[in-house]
């Protein structure tokens, strides 16, 4: 194996993405030309004759004007773009030995997560790199390098996957894939085009860290780790475009004819919620999965050096992850809030029809994070000498946190006999029930967020005494922001109870802005009170229990798991439908399956997604040693 | 490798523990099957209609989503609530309302107009969120993803009339739905689950108790109605049997090829021929 690692593994990460970044675009490429020039095409014929719409009452001079009319080119005078196919069951091919749903579905969520890992990282790397460049402390820097070094094998993947995605679409569902491509076309090749750049610019910022590295070539540096995430927030919006489209399309008529202005195909109702929810989503996605790259390394580790940088490694990774977790709720609220408003019929069904028992799931995906991810910084407050004078809040941080999350998790109808519902009087227990409305969930999480961030507080201000003279007025001043925010939130949520269920949503609006005000005010203070603090001592990096190790594990695949069954419920919010409303799903899949069945396609995509994120890892590992023995030798 | 064995073993608990909450600790609720167009013909009776109506508003038509008692999202219309009296008995009053600009005429009119062009009159109190009541969050029935056709809104109208108990006004469909119209001839629903069968060719595939004529590609139904609420957890007896018609390959018997059994039959078979099938197969003991 030894000539495997020297020869082989050679500038294996470089040769891997360049490898597969021209496949992706070989594969796109192919993909798009296909379809757009269909009339050229031969072998694909079959699948377009199901596409073109049967011609109104049968008419024969109406059928041969509109047959003269598809002859016609985009752009020529008296093209009209044609309405959404109406496809039969045989209209999909079938391959044997898959089944296209579950393959598309799996795919694309692996596509999905690697491209949200890929995404983030280098969004806080930048901030790293130029924390370090600001603080001149060398220490950053090299963090930021290793944090993009394990994700340049997932860009990769990333790439591997997104052609592999774009072969399924055109094989299972080339009718689909046709009619999107038919009004996306263009932005499909921006995409590409970009995604070529995004390339560029990656390469040059990995391998040009250690080459520009000092004065004016640092700046340099740093811009092209700027344009890696204009490119990667431009692909990400251009894709979300796609997504959005199918749930709530615009630029459309009613039968689905594209009116020609691609802006408006765009710019659907869902699109800017998408697009703010998945990249608050992706850092702290992203800051969870490089948090665990980091917990394997530490409980790896064998010196305490090592043990110290990876203990550091993942206190920041994880400040990342709840960093982007904290305002992950408001931005779900609003994404639902412009579901409700396109469509009652789409928000009601997420929310109170044959998904809302997916939300308690997610309620104990969201508990878990929460309580993983305030163990862990209670852990970390053992490493901090001071750390005692806040360890007695603990335990009511703990019965609060613990408390909301009973609430959050508590479902409105129970699983009953008809027996037990004589028994009890109804579906809803007479008690607990109350508690399984909106009123009460929304109070929960707005606590939730509150008391992770006071347990941050508590973390940070660990080892410092505040110096300054109004230290009194200003801890006075935070308690009773606290103290007036939980009370204000919580009398929301009772008066929520009081009022009709269209009125009773706006609620979440102040509950949310009371919460955002104590983060923010709260910061600010204690930002002017603890400057030039006085230090009960450093924090000893590396004196961290395994047990917190597993936190950080338990935070990566909580979130993997939660993202994959949150991409399952925007798009089964479709339900029979391709493109919502206009093209409809006449598959054999077309049907909405139960939650534990898709909770066993998302546990088999998330099992695919640890391997391959351990072989990405591994990839990294690899590289890393060969770099320390060419330095060594 | 002993730390990476160990990680590898924790984070495939973790997801197994959710994967098993998903699946053991909540109720698996089987979402309904997307809807069909309706079979209506003029060999229906008005009953039947009314029926219909019914199935469509608490089913397909999606009414109950937001006309409920329990999220106040839109106004009660088969039960008496702060809304008045049921929309079959208050429509005619809706007409004398001082801000109803719509066009129509009568109390059945108003309920047609009111599900084809929601914002002609919007209830006060019920408008979308900064319209001031000038424009209904309701989806147009007749399009986007419910699309009822004439036949079938009219078989709802019927329906909401007949549970307020006034006079039902609604003419029955003298001939095929509307939509139907540039379809192939509707097919005529067979007589009997036997003559059902028949068609469909179900018996060249399955044994069928009762039918002499059997296939041994499919699973022998002999005994059905004692297995059919054993075989797939959560689903009873009745489902088993529908979606095993509708969508043949969601669960297929050990021993036998997935794929094989049509996956169209919904779409050919009649409801009433559905029904009669799923209840000949269960009633029968063979």
């Amino acid at each position: 194996m030894g000539f495997l690692r020297k020869g082989l593994f050679k500038g294996v990460s470089f040769r891997f993405t360049s490898l597969t970044a021209c496949l992706f675009l070989l594969f796109f490429a192919s993909t798009l030309i296909l379809p757009i020039s269909h009339n050229a095409s031969l072998s694909l014929k079959p699948a377009f004759a199901t596409e073109a719409p049967a011609p109104a009452g049968g008419e024969a001079a109406k059928a041969e004007e509109g047959k003269k009319e598809g002859e016609k080119k985009e752009g020529e005078k008296g093209f009209t773009y044609q309405p959404a196919p109406k496809l039969k069951v045989g209209d999909y091919p079938i391959v044997k030995g898959f089944n296209s749903r579950i393959a598309v579905w799996i795919v694309a969520q692996l596509h999905l997560w690697f491209g949200a890992f890929v995404l983030a990282v280098p969004i806080f790397v930048l901030v790293i790199e130029g924390v370090g460049m600001a603080t001149k402390d060398e220490r950053y820097d090299h963090m930021a390098h290793e944090f993009i070094k394990v994700s340049m094998t997932a860009f990769s993947l990333t790439a591997s996957l997104g052609g592999l995605l774009t072969i399924m679409f055109v094989s299972f569902y080339p009718d689909f894939f046709k009619y999107m491509a038919s009004i996306f076309g263009k932005t499909m090749i921006i995409y590409a085009i970009l995604f070529f750049g995004e390339s560029f610019c990656l390469y040059i910022y990995y391998y040009g860290w250690d080459r520009m590295n000092k004065g004016f070539s640092k700046w340099v540096h740093l811009t092209m780790g700027l344009m890696l995430n204009v490119f990667g927030m431009t692909l990400m919006v251009l894709s979300n475009v796609w997504a959005s489209f199918m749930m709530a399309p615009s630029g459309v008529d009613d039968a689905g004819v594209f009116t020609g202005n691609i802006w408006e195909a765009i710019r659907g109702p869902l699109w800017n919620p998408i697009n703010l929810h998945r990249f608050i989503a992706n850092i702290a996605f992203g800051g969870s999965i490089v948090g665990a790259y980091a917990a394997y390394k530490f409980l790896s580790a064998k010196t305490n050096e090592e043990k110290a940088h990876y203990d550091w490694m993942g206190y920041t990774a994880n400040f990342i992850a709840i960093f982007g977790f904290l305002p992950l709720p408001f931005a779900g609220y609003w994404l639902m809030k412009e579901v409700y408003g396109y469509s009652q019929q789409m928000g009601i069904t997420a929310m109170g029809g044959a998904f809302a028992w997916l939300f308690i799931i997610q309620a104990v995906l969201i508990g878990s994070l929460f309580l993983g991810a305030n163990y862990y910084l209670w852990c970390g407050m053992g490493r901090i000498k001071g750390s005692e004078r806040y360890t007695p809040a603990i335990k009511y941080l703990i019965v609060v946190i613990v408390g909301c999350f009973l609430v959050w998790f508590t479902p409105h109808t129970l699983i009953m006999t008809a027996k037990e519902v004589t028994q009890v009087g109804g579906t809803h227990h007479p008690v607990l029930g109350s508690l399984g409305v909106m009123s009460a969930k929304n109070t929960a999480v707005n606590i939730l967020i509150v008391s992770t961030f006071l347990s941050f507080m508590l973390y940070r201000r660990s080892n410092k005494i505040a110096t300054a003279s109004w230290t009194s007025t200003g801890n006075a001043i935070q308690v009773a922001l606290f103290t007036a925010g939980a009370i204000n939130i919580v009398f929301l949520g009772v008066y929520g109870y009081f009022i009709p269920a269209n009125i009773r949503i706006g609620l979440s609006i102040p509950q949310v802005m009371t919460t955002l005000t104590i983060i923010v005010v709260s910061s600010i203070l204690d930002g002017f009170m603890y400057k030039g603090a006085k230090s009960t001592g450093p924090i000893e990096w590396g004196k961290m229990g395994a047990r917190s190790q597993y936190a950080l594990f338990l935070l990566a695949v909580s979130f993997t798991w939660l993202m994959g069954l949150m991409g399952y419920v925007r798009s089964a919010l479709r339900q029979h439908w391709h493109v919502y409303t206009i093209f409809r799903d006449n598959s054999i899949d077309a049907f909405t399956p139960t939650l534990g069945y898709a909770a066993g396609i998302i546990t088999i995509a998330v099992y695919i997604f640890i391997a391959l994120v351990i072989f990405a890892f591994w990839i990294a590992n690899f590289s890393a040693k060969k770099h320390a023995e060419a330095t060594t030798h | 490798m002993k730390v990476f064995i160990r990680i590898v073993i924790f984070s495939i608990l973790i997801s197994m523990a959710y994967w098993g909450f998903s699946n053991y600790g909540i109720p698996q609720v089987i979402p309904e099957l997307p809807p069909v167009e309706e079979q209506i013909s003029g060999s229906m009776t008005m009953d039947q209609y009314i029926a219909l109506g019914g199935k469509i508003f608490n089913g397909k038509g999606t009414c109950t989503l937001c006309h409920n008692p329990v999220g106040g999202r839109a106004p009660l219309l088969v039960e008496s609530g702060k809304d008045g009296a049921p929309i079959g008995a208050r429509a005619a009053d809706r007409l004398k309302d001082p801000q109803y600009k719509g066009k129509a005429k009568t109390a059945e009119e108003y309920i047609h107009e009111s599900m084809v062009d929601p914002s002609a009159f919007v209830v006060t109190g019920f408008g979308k969120p900064g319209t001031n009541d000038t424009v209904s969050p309701m989806p147009n029935i007749n399009k986007g993803s419910i699309g009822l056709n004439e036949a079938e809104i009219g078989a709802v109208i019927s329906y909401l009339q007949k549970s307020a108990g006034v006079q039902v006004t609604v003419k029955l469909p003298t001939g095929p739905a509307p939509v139907a119209a540039a379809a192939p001839a509707e097919p005529q629903s067979a007589k009997t689950a036997e003559e059902a069968f028949g068609k469909h060719g179900c018996t060249t595939c399955h044994k069928i108790p009762g039918i002499e004529e059997a296939g041994d590609v499919g699973p022998d139904l002999t005994g059905l109605s004692g297995r059919a609420g054993k075989t797939v957890k959560g689903l009873i007896p009745e489902q088993y049997v529908m979606q095993s018609i509708l969508n043949p390959d969601a669960f297929t018997v050990k021993g036998f090829e997935p794929g094989t059994m049509p996956a169209d039959l919904g779409e050919k078979m009649t409801a009433k021929e559905l029904e009669m099938i799923v209840k000949y197969l269960l009633e029968k003991k063979g």
